[in-house]
């Protein structure tokens, strides 16, 4: 079996994160770039998976600018046997239709019996990018997953939504997300880390999809047209601190008449 | 302001011979799109519920209701089939849907599907000289940006608890909608396990104010404390991703980067050291206090009231005397 992970570099944030106000972009200078952690997550799931049942093939894919490949390198690291990235400069400020077109190409090239996704990015989208791949690839998606378990025909697991918990499946082929609550992202080892050099990284640009874009009716061209525009970008002023004052018996009264102040309580 | 503002409503999971409601947020989004032009509602559900959701969706101001019939064990596709119908047949300025799990995903379908401009996650709508255009809070509240249709309709989700306005009831104009289905393949939802017991207190989305506990509070049992000063002043209960990861609740009170962000008059945490995750889900709240024993914790760089000292001391206090001003 084929399990393809789509790990996303993000700027770390654990850092101060920079929008170019000129472009809505992310100024991917000004912090570092991490692989976001759910989908380190996401991975980890898998290649637990992979340990346990034999017989599984981890690629982790992504669509980002050249700069980011090291992280690729960690997915590596980590347990991916092959990392695919998908780098085109002319790729910079894909909208969220483009991405998803360019993503489900490769996946297609790829061929894969599981694709598992995070629930969502921590640089702005909202978790709309698997069912876009579902829709683009006709796959059926189970989406935000807390709880997964992944057979030779199946994928199932539970999720959190309006009132109460649901449980879903879903045949392979399929795509799922997966939430915070699947485990921690294991530390490469050092062994893992000198493993990844050898490992296969294909990068590919928009050309080497060409074909699959136009399988899925999207061809080339369509890169050029964004379908939504950025207006304005302003930055907020930073929040300033206020009184802080330490208890001396006294603080339970002085809480309790600042908030009488404020119309509070 | 004529211009149609296509809504979707759908029909919240329910257990086994329970009528379904409507999902959270279809009075936010019909209030969204009352600002912007005429709210139009496609209500989408099991068909025996159909009669009564739509009479819902009048009461929160849809001008107009289209319902469509799905099987609602079949997830995303059908729902994404409803709504490109309806798309076609109102020809809405702009379709807007909650930033639910089932909202988000209908969303993304037809996106790709119609090619059309997604907005995820934003925070209002408004409309200018050129269109409708979407609201959002980036970075964690660090950055407001907004963003329009180059080519239209604009598909937006909205955050849930990020709209206070309501639309005016309407009497109910109702039709069923013609849905052609693609057949798409679709997870299965197979059963369902309603919450436990829905709690009295607001819900953290859309709370005025909001008492939020951390990994100071040491454990399950103490975190009664936060619940208490909530139940003491009103407000929802909130919680940080350690406070969840070690188990003391549920994660849907997360508050953050990952959690929910939230925007409340009031946010009390207590025993929160305010990593910059965590802040980036509640900064922007109008007034910030916070209660930690460690002066250099980082909540205090933005709270308008810190105080430095021990929360088990200080809470139980801070509730009676919340309790002795009620008088
Ligand atoms: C990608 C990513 C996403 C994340 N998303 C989120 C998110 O959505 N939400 C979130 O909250 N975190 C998130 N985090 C985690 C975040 O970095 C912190 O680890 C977390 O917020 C810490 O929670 P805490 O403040 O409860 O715990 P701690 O940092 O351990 O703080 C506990 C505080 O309690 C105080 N304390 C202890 N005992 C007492 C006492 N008796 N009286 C008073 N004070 C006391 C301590 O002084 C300390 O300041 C994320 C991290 C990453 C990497
Ligand atoms: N450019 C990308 N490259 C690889 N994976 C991505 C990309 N964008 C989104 N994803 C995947 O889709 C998930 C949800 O992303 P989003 O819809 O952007 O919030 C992420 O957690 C990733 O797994």
């Amino acid at each position: 079996m084929k399990i393809v992970v789509l790990v996303k570099p993000v700027p770390d944030t654990f850092g101060d994160r920079v929008l170019s106000l000129e472009t809505g972009l992310a100024d991917r200078a000004a912090s570092e770039t991490v692989l976001d952690e759910i989908t380190e997550r996401a991975l980890e799931t898998v290649i637990r998976h992979a340990e346990a049942s034999g017989d599984v093939e981890v690629v982790a894919m992504t669509m980002a600018p050249a700069e980011s490949q090291s992280t690729l390198r960690k997915a590596l690291a980590m347990g991916a046997a092959a990392a695919v990235h998908i780098a085109d400069e002319r790729l910079a400020g894909a909208d969220l239709v483009r991405t998803a077109q360019v993503l489900a190409a490769a996946l297609r090239r790829a061929g894969a019996d599981l694709v598992v996704t995070g629930n969502g990015s921590t640089d702005g989208s909202g978790g709309v990018m698997p069912s876009m791949l579902a829709e683009l690839l006709e796959l059926p998606a189970a989406t935000r997953l807390e709880t997964i378990e992944i057979t030779a025909d199946a994928v199932r697991g539970t999720r959190e939504t309006d009132g109460g918990t649901q449980a879903v499946t879903a045949p392979l082929p399929a795509i799922v997300s997966i939430t915070e609550r699947m485990p921690d992202p294991r530390f490469p080892a050092l062994k893992g880390i000198m493993g990844a050099k050898k490992k296969p990284l294909e990068v590919l640009s928009l050309d080497d999809l060409a074909g699959e874009l136009e399988g899925i009716g999207a061809p080339l061209e369509e890169t050029e047209e964004p379908r939504s525009i950025m207006l304005a970008a302003a930055q907020r002023p930073p929040r300033e601190a206020g009184e802080i004052i330490t208890d001396d018996g006294t603080a339970a009264e002085r809480i309790a008449a600042f908030l009488a102040d404020r119309r509070l309580a | 302001m004529t211009q149609p503002i296509l809504t979707l409503l759908l029909a919240a999971p329910a257990a086994e011979g329970a009528e379904p409601r409507l999902a959270d947020g279809a009075a936010e989004v019909l209030g969204a799109a009352a600002l912007v032009g005429a709210p139009v509602a496609l209500v989408v559900g099991p068909e025996s519920a159909l009669p009564a959701l739509a009479e819902t969706a009048a009461s929160l101001g849809a001008t107009e209701v289209l319902t469509a019939s799905v099987d609602t064990a079949q997830l995303g596709a059908p729902v994404a089939d409803a709504l490109a119908a309806a798309i076609a047949e109102v020809a809405p300025e702009a379709v807007l849907m909650p930033h639910s799990i089932e909202g988000a995903d209908a969303a993304g379908r037809v996106a790709v599907r119609l090619r059309a401009p997604l907005s995820v996650d934003a925070v209002a709508v408004e409309r200018d000289e050129e269109g409708v255009l979407a609201k959002h809070s980036v970075y964690g509240g660090a950055y407001d940006v907004s963003s329009a249709a180059s080519a239209g309709p604009l598909i937006a989700t909205l955050r849930l608890g990020s709209v206070d306005h309501r639309a005016e009831a309407v009497a109910p104009a109702v039709r069923a909608l013609e849905v052609a289905s693609t057949g798409r393949p679709a997870a299965v939802a197979e059963s369902f396990e309603p919450a436990a017991q829905a709690s009295e207190r607001p819900d953290l989305r859309s709370a005025k104010k909001i008492v939020s506990g951390g990994r100071g509070l040491g454990s399950k049992e103490q975190f009664a404390l936060v619940e208490q000063l909530a139940d003491a002043l009103g407000a929802a209960v909130g919680a940080s991703r350690a406070a969840v990861d070690a188990g003391y609740v549920d994660q849907s009170l997360q508050v953050g980067q990952t959690g929910t962000s939230v925007a409340p008059e009031l946010y009390l945490a207590v025993g929160i050291s305010g990593a910059i995750q965590h802040r980036a889900g509640m900064q922007t709240a109008k007034t910030i206090i916070a209660i930690d024993k460690d002066a250099n914790a980082p909540i205090f760089e933005i709270a308008d009231l810190g105080v430095v000292g021990d929360l088990f001391t200080i809470v139980p206090q801070l509730v009676a005397a919340l309790e002795a001003r009620k008088g």
